[in-house]
């Protein structure tokens, strides 16, 4: 993990991360560019659950795409809060979007087009406020986003860059077709025969794919179908200590700086409670083999 | 079966009742997430959910959910998909309801979820948008849920995150190009306020028992007009209470000490 984000999440950086919503945040990936000190990044993404506020409280961000940035199940990000009132620990700058004007922004990246037009969004004072949105007529043209790397936890994946993923995907599929590479981090490193034994759930071409990551649990607390629930008090205890600028960091000091990696983070939680214990595979698909 | 309920039981079971059978319902977080799962038990047992981050449901989840990308709420879902998707089909007219959560609503049933003050240098950051504005111009009819305050219940927004009837005047949705129909209903801690047909000011339709029509317009940050035979919003009853208490078990979203709405 330490080497996927040295190498490819340097300072300055445009970085899609927590596209499958809820679910799947690679979190993991998150706060080891915390501890890695990495200022002036534009972050990407739908809607974030905790992961944008933890780095926009570190001091890591100066610029959110977003749909919404707080905290699902508690409501209020308190760190986006104070950057974007306050301007502590600094100012972010943001650039509103809705749900479905980011998966747009995205996927006029990924068709390689200036803009695409939407009916949504018409009314609303975000146009006013977003310079990337502009209206002609009845349409609302959303200007491309294009990160510069985009970073998804999946529940399998193999050392070439195959990524299964299972559950809703959200904005997963533009948000990877528009960066310029994607860090995959996995639940379980699998040899190529079981990503290629299922084609149609591979997320992204291989050429896409920059680094592979085996790191489980590396979502936590977000849930992964298969694998982990979602660790509803841990997001409750978050929301509670980042009401303040001393509680926030507590929390970073004993969550992040810390822990060396996300192995070591893995033994400080009730891991076993959280784990998915009763297994409903899907049928095979038969692909045939003539 | 302790009929006592709280503020939150009772916004449920209003909320489900506003949700018609064989309704495709785009379900908002919170509130909305149990009054799905109520309807679906009771007087809308064809109605299906569809949820922003790639899901369409018709029975409502097993177990809880602190959120719609949930496990539970994954298991046995109609379509697993991505986002667009869900868009694409409310674009095309095909979500009947949807819900909308907000921190301060207008007369004219503008949502504000981004910023109190001057976007510039906000006095309060809202976390956004989320899906709330695709909802508000794109569902055929939507309902918004919030605690019945002054400070919410405002004159103006001073930022429209997600548009409701704008600034009041006969055909503005239309003029402006916005598809769906606008906000039919004001789901708050004290009573319930809808809209004429065709959109326009809120008005007070009912107040829920306990509540008197003196303290909602006193709560009201504009001279609420009444409905004449303004009546009392009907308390949840016990089948409708069972199956919230089933589907949040520990009162997660429903009990008022905990709940942050």
């Amino acid at each position: 993990m330490a080497q996927a984000i040295e190498r490819f999440v340097p300072d300055g950086a445009t970085v899609a991360l927590g596209v499958a919503l809820e679910a799947l945040i690679p979190f993991a990936a998150g706060h080891e560019m915390i501890r890695q000190g990495r200022r002036n990044l534009e972050l990407v993404g739908p809607i974030s659950d905790a992961l944008f506020d933890q780095l926009i409280g570190a001091g890591s961000v100066r610029r959110v795409t977003a749909a919404w940035v707080g905290n699902v199940s508690e409501g209020l990000g308190h760190c986006y809060r104070r950057a974007c009132e306050e301007g502590v620990p600094s100012p972010v700058e943001v650039h509103d979007h809705s749900n479905f004007s980011i998966s747009l922004a995205l996927w006029a990246a990924a068709w390689n087009v200036p803009s695409l037009p939407t009916r949504t969004l018409l009314g609303s004072d975000i146009l006013r406020t977003n310079p990337n949105l502009s209206v002609d007529g009845d349409l609302v043209y959303v200007k491309a986003v294009r990160p510069d790397v985009a970073i998804v936890h999946v529940q399998r994946a193999d050392a070439l860059g195959r990524a299964h993923a299972w559950g809703p995907l959200g904005i997963t599929e533009e948000a990877g077709l528009a960066a310029g590479g994607v860090i995959v981090t996995c639940e379980e490193l699998v040899d190529p025969e079981v990503t290629l034994s299922d084609p149609n759930r591979i997320l992204f071409p291989e050429t896409k794919v920059v680094a592979v990551v085996h790191e489980p649990g590396g979502a936590h607390p977000s849930p992964v179908q298969g694998h982990f629930k979602r660790d509803h008090a841990f997001y409750r205890e978050y929301a509670k200590q980042s009401r303040s600028v001393d509680g926030y960091r507590e929390w970073l000091q004993t969550w992040v700086i810390d822990v060396p990696d996300r192995a070591s983070y893995m033994k400080r939680i009730d891991a076993d409670s959280l784990r998915v214990t009763h297994a409903r595979p899907s049928a095979p698909a038969d692909y045939g083999d003539e | 079966m302790n009929s006592a309920y709280t503020p939150q039981e009772l916004m449920v079971a209003v909320a489900s009742r506003e949700i018609r059978d064989a309704d495709v319902v785009f379900v908002g977080m919170r509130l909305p997430i149990l009054a799905y799962a109520v309807a679906r038990n009771s007087h809308a047992p064809s109605a299906r959910g569809l949820f922003e981050v790639g899901l369409m449901r018709d029975q409502p989840a097993s177990g809880f959910l602190g959120t719609m990308g949930d496990p539970p709420n994954v298991t046995g879902a109609l379509w697993a998909t991505r986002m667009s998707n869900a868009m694409a089909l409310m674009a095309q007219g095909h979500v009947d309801l949807g819900f909308i959560g907000g921190a301060e609503v207008d007369r004219f049933g503008n949502l504000n979820t981004s910023y109190v003050g001057d976007p510039r240098k906000p006095a309060v950051k809202l976390p956004g948008s989320g899906g709330g504005a695709d909802i508000a111009v794109l569902s055929r009819r939507w309902v918004t849920l919030m605690k019945h305050e002054r400070r919410r219940l405002v004159e103006r927004v001073s930022f429209i995150t997600s548009p409701g009837y704008g600034d009041g005047s006969r055909g503005w949705r239309k003029r402006n190009g916005l598809l769906g129909g606008g906000p039919v209903a004001i789901i708050t801690t004290l009573g319930v306020l809808r809209f004429p047909e065709g959109g326009g000011e809120a008005y007070l339709a009912t107040v829920h028992p306990g509540h008197t029509i003196d303290e909602v317009v006193a709560q009201t940050g504009w001279r609420l007009q009444v409905a004449d035979g303004v009546s009392e919003t009907s308390a949840p009853t016990d089948a409708e209470l069972t199956a919230i208490r089933q589907f949040d078990p520990e009162g997660f979203w429903t009990n008022p000490l905990v709940t942050e709405t």
